[in-house]
């Protein structure tokens, strides 16, 4: 089986892996990061999204050979140093954009990727960087609010509540 | 001012912080050290007799350890229904066994045929694919009327046919019911169709069976929604064995929307295959998996008539309903068309003469069950789109028809079997034109008109039954389950509390909302309250999480708890004092002798209570901790008026939600942003059905909307922002809470109000259509603007 090493928020891995051994299932099985979801078996719900080398991937289209010497970085690595929540994963809580929590990790790592693209996106742009990450539960309203409010606009007009 | 705490106030949750930094516990992320996986081998036809099953070559293969077939679960029960219901002539459904693995036949493409448990979840499915079944194929029984027909060819060889049940309910007489209509002013008819849905939550199932020689017990960690029904159901039913050597599991659950509730072969499946193997077995299902075992949704063929007099008042309402109930029957199914669906016939109106017929039927297709509404997604469907096209018909203005026809006087009996507690229908249908802004409506549209499209606006109702259920009427009715639910408040010396609670969280936020509760009661702290669900070894025996029962039920139970806590700590407060107990008052966690400066704080009484050297030994048992079991008087009655408005591309059909409104009477609120949470999910996922999802089968029983490519979930860029209002507010009459629920109410008002919106849209268009089936994707409307 082939090893592969990687750099998963900023600690040295590495793993024998099968050639067929997804991305999402070297972090979930082999380093026990659990923090990244798998939510379909064909690439559209976004639960498994991580960054490698700085680009959102969704973690269970990439083979964990592929990513071979790269950096990852993972839900788990996204609090602040002292362990507070940054400021996305503040705006989610602030803002109830989140329910059962297992798309969770993969909006909040797509969310990420975004504000660094654009720092102050748009609704609409929002909503079409959303395309593919599914939720259930929160009929998407306070994932875009807590988006919008994480870039630093106001979102106090934003109806309900 | 919004409260910062206690009822009324939404504090942040606290379950969110391991949620946003990847540490929630789901049973996917559960590993039990030398655990084998199992892969299920499903049939790939929809209607087959298994002629033989060779699984030599496959037990040969790299890693396996055992292979189970049917034969291997001969002994063994079958799953198990939940509910027994009656037919229109006094006898009993027809009731099919549901194997764990296929005995004989294959019914639906997805049946579990046989199970690999290998060392590698890769070994198991290599395996599988070595198997050799010989299936000789039988006809796929996939429309219902033709599963109906005389000399079709039935699923179920031992069943007389393919109907499960020929139900009625409200007015059994054909002849009343027949001249309500001979005498009516103005009959509306409408034949329709409520899609076969799948729930979708974004957690696949998972199972996780473990058995330990030793003590002879076993562990079955589990994506449940209820995990104590789950092990009722596997012990008494299935497996036959001893409640209190089994623990069943439920950690954190990624959304259930009903399709977690049921008992479902694969948990029974580990649980047994854990002993058979000696080794923990582990089973994570696939998307694709999901989409032919997890039970599905909806699925109902309906053709209703509305009678009115000459002023416009209903006089009668007529349904007749086939609905599917896929291959077998999933553990709540038989109850959702019935006593889901009939007993909400009555909507928000006074109605006087109802009936409603339903027909339950069997195909070779995934078995259909509760999903987010169960039953009252389908009734308001009918009515609220019957309405709307008797107003259209009549020329009157649907919020008017409406109102003109409400209930206002309660508590109100239905000629369908409920008792309605209490409702503001007016009040809460003038928050929804607040909130919804009908009044500019005329100026949006003309703006929308102006850029070449088409506006219309849709309005409905809808009243639910929450709080599931008074066991002693679900009893007469058929359950074979008591619905009650409990709650132990465990206060520990130091003063903290541990409230064990049978509801489950699986997104609704139970951890931050029930302290709310138990907090304000005793006047402490927040965080001084900790929830503990999802274990059978921890909680009381409760009845779990859906039906909008959370909180009405267990909730009601977590009061009487700690009801029966304070009391306790009165009388040990009362002894520390040297007063009366009826002189002692509690209030911000400080019990004092009323006209007295005396006073003693909740700490040390409860510190009292677990070092009592100073105490009334002889009067009450030290510690502190109290269970409630609370079984409750009626249903609740959430209810509720939705409006939508969209733009219609006449272009291309394309249907774009541009607002959505909705005003909810959900009596008492506990925590506001949660109620809101709940109610934007429930919208999303009525938008959903409205517009894009469907599922699918072809002729031959194939189902084409096997993934997330065919089956069309809403996105971000498929809805709005909403508004949401629940300023309306009846409380309950019968819970200690005054609260009647709000998890399904958004998934059953807001699938109407779309489709009505669309139907106005075309028709401020010129264009002559009064129904289209859902989904209403851009080729129907399309098809129906031209047809
Ligand atoms: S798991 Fe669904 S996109 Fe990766
Ligand atoms: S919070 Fe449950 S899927 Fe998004």
């Amino acid at each position: 089986m082939p090893q592969v090493s990687m750099t998963v928020n900023g600690k040295a891995t590495s793993g024998d892996v099968e050639g067929r051994t997804l991305l999402s299932a070297y972090l979930r099985d082999h380093l026990g990061m659990t923090g990244t979801h798998v939510g379909c078996d064909t690439s559209q719900c976004g639960a498994c999204v991580v960054h490698v080398n700085g680009e959102a991937v969704k973690s269970c289209t990439m083979f964990a050979a592929e990513a071979d010497g790269a950096t990852v970085d993972t839900i788990e690595g996204q609090a602040n140093a002292d362990g507070s929540l940054n400021v996305i994963q503040q705006a989610f809580q602030d803002h109830h954009g989140l329910q059962c929590g297992f798309c969770t990790p993969g909006m909040v790592m797509s969310a990420a990727a975004l504000l660094k693209e654009n720092p102050k996106p748009t609704e609409q742009e929002v909503r079409d960087y959303l395309e593919g990450n599914l939720c259930r539960c929160t009929g998407y309203h306070n994932i875009v609010k807590a988006i919008l409010a994480a870039s630093g606009q106001d979102v106090g007009a934003i109806a309900a509540e | 001012m919004p409260k910062d705490s206690g009822i009324g106030a939404s504090p942040k949750r606290r379950e969110d912080v391991r949620f946003l930094t990847g540490a929630g516990n789901y049973t996917d992320d559960i590993n039990v050290a030398g655990q084998a996986y199992v892969h299920f081998l499903r049939s790939d036809v929809a209607h087959a007799r298994i002629k033989g099953i060779d699984t030599s070559a496959a037990a040969g293969m790299p890693g396996v350890v055992k292979i189970f077939t049917g034969a291997d679960f001969e002994g063994v029960g079958g799953l198990p229904c939940g509910w027994q219901v009656t037919d229109r002539h006094g006898e009993p459904m027809q009731e099919p066994p549901h194997p764990i693995l296929a005995q004989g036949k294959v019914r639906h493409v997805g049946d579990p045929i046989a199970a690999v448990v290998a060392d590698t979840y890769e070994q198991a499915r290599d395996a599988a694919e070595a198997i050799e079944v010989d299936l000789e194929e039988l006809p796929a029984i996939v429309d219902m009327k033709a599963a109906l027909a005389d000399g079709a060819p039935k699923l179920h060889d031992d069943l007389t046919s393919n109907l499960c049940y020929d139900w009625v309910l409200g007015e059994t007489d054909d002849a009343v019911v027949q001249k309500a209509f001979d005498e009516a002013d103005h009959v509306t008819t409408l034949e329709l169709t409520n899609q076969r849905l799948v729930a979708n939550p974004m957690e696949p199932r998972v199972a996780v069976g473990e058995y330990k020689r030793g003590t002879d017990e076993y562990t079955l960690y589990t994506t449940s929604q209820n995990p104590h029904v789950i092990r009722l159901l596997m012990c008494a039913f299935v497996l036959g064995l001893p409640e209190h050597k089994v623990r069943v599991v439920a950690p954190d659950v990624g959304g259930g929307f009903g399709t977690k509730i049921f008992h479902y072969a694969e948990e029974a499946f580990c649980t047994f295959a854990a002993k058979a193997c000696n080794r923990p077995v582990k089973w994570t299902a696939s998307r694709t998996e999901a989409f032919m075992s997890d039970a599905q949704g909806r699925d109902h063929v309906t053709k209703i008539e509305l009678a009115m007099d000459k002023d416009n008042n209903f006089t009668a309402l007529r349904t007749n309903t086939l609905a599917n109930m896929g291959a077998y029957l999933s553990t709540f199914s038989s109850s959702v068309p019935t006593w889901l669906h009939g007993t909400l016939m009555a909507g928000n109106y006074k109605t006087p003469c109802i009936q409603v017929n339903v027909k339950a039927v069997f195909t070779s297709t995934v078995p259909v069950d509760a999903y987010r509404g169960a039953g009252r997604p389908e009734a308001t469907f009918q009515i609220e789109r019957v309405i709307d096209k008797a107003a259209r018909e009549r020329g009157v203005d649907p919020i008017k028809l409406r109102r003109q026809n409400f209930i206002t006087e309660f508590p109100y009996d239905t000629p369908v079997a409920l008792t309605y507690d209490t409702g503001d229908y007016n009040g809460t249908m003038d928050k929804l034109e607040a909130a919804a802004d009908i009044a500019g409506f005329a100026a949006r549209r003309a703006e929308s008109e102006k850029n070449g499209k088409l506006r219309g606006l849709g309005i409905n109702c809808y009243i639910e039954a929450c709080g599931i259920a008074p066991s002693n009427i679900v009893g007469m009715l058929g359950a074979r389950a008591g619905l009650y639910d409990a709650a132990t408040v465990r206060v520990n010396a130091t003063g903290s509390i541990s409230v064990m609670v049978g509801a489950h969280s699986h997104g609704q936020g139970h951890e931050t909302a029930f302290p709310q509760v138990v907090a304000e009661m005793i006047g402490i702290d927040e965080s001084q309250v900790e929830i503990v669900h999802g274990d059978t070894s921890k909680i009381p025996f409760g009845m779990g999480t859906y039906g909008s029962r959370s909180l009405a039920v267990c909730g009601s139970a977590m009061v009487r708890a700690t009801e029966k806590v304070i009391n306790k700590a009165k009388k040990i407060a009362a002894h520390l004092m040297e007063a009366s107990e009826a002189d002692i008052e509690l209030k911000d966690g400080m019990f004092s002798v009323a006209g007295t400066d005396k006073s003693v704080a909740w700490g040390d009484v409860t510190l009292t209570a677990y070092v009592p050297h100073n105490f009334p030994l002889e009067e009450i048992e030290p510690g502190l901790e109290e269970t409630a079991f609370y079984d409750p008087a009626n249903f609740t009655y959430p209810a509720g008026a939705y409006a939508c408005e969209v733009e219609v591309d006449p272009e291309t059909g394309k249907v774009t939600i541009e607002r959505f409104a909705a005003a909810d009477d959900f009596g008492n609120i506990i925590n506001p942003m949660i109620v809101d949470g709940q109610v934007h999910g429930g919208i999303g996922q009525g938008i959903g059905q409205a517009l894009l999802e469907g599922c699918v089968y072809d002729e031959n029983g194939q189902l084409l909307s096997g993934s997330y490519m065919d089956y069309a979930m809403p996105r971000a860029d498929d809805v709005p922002f909403y508004t949401v209002d629940h300023s309306s507010q009846t409380p309950c009459t019968h819970n200690p809470l005054g609260v009647k629920g709000c998890g399904e109410a958004g998934a059953i008002g807001s699938p109407p109000a779309v489709v009505n919106a669309v139907i106005d849209a075309l028709q401020s268009g010129g264009k002559n259509v009064t129904h289209i089936d859902m989904p209403l994707s851009p080729g129907r409307v399309w098809a129906a603007m031209n047809g």
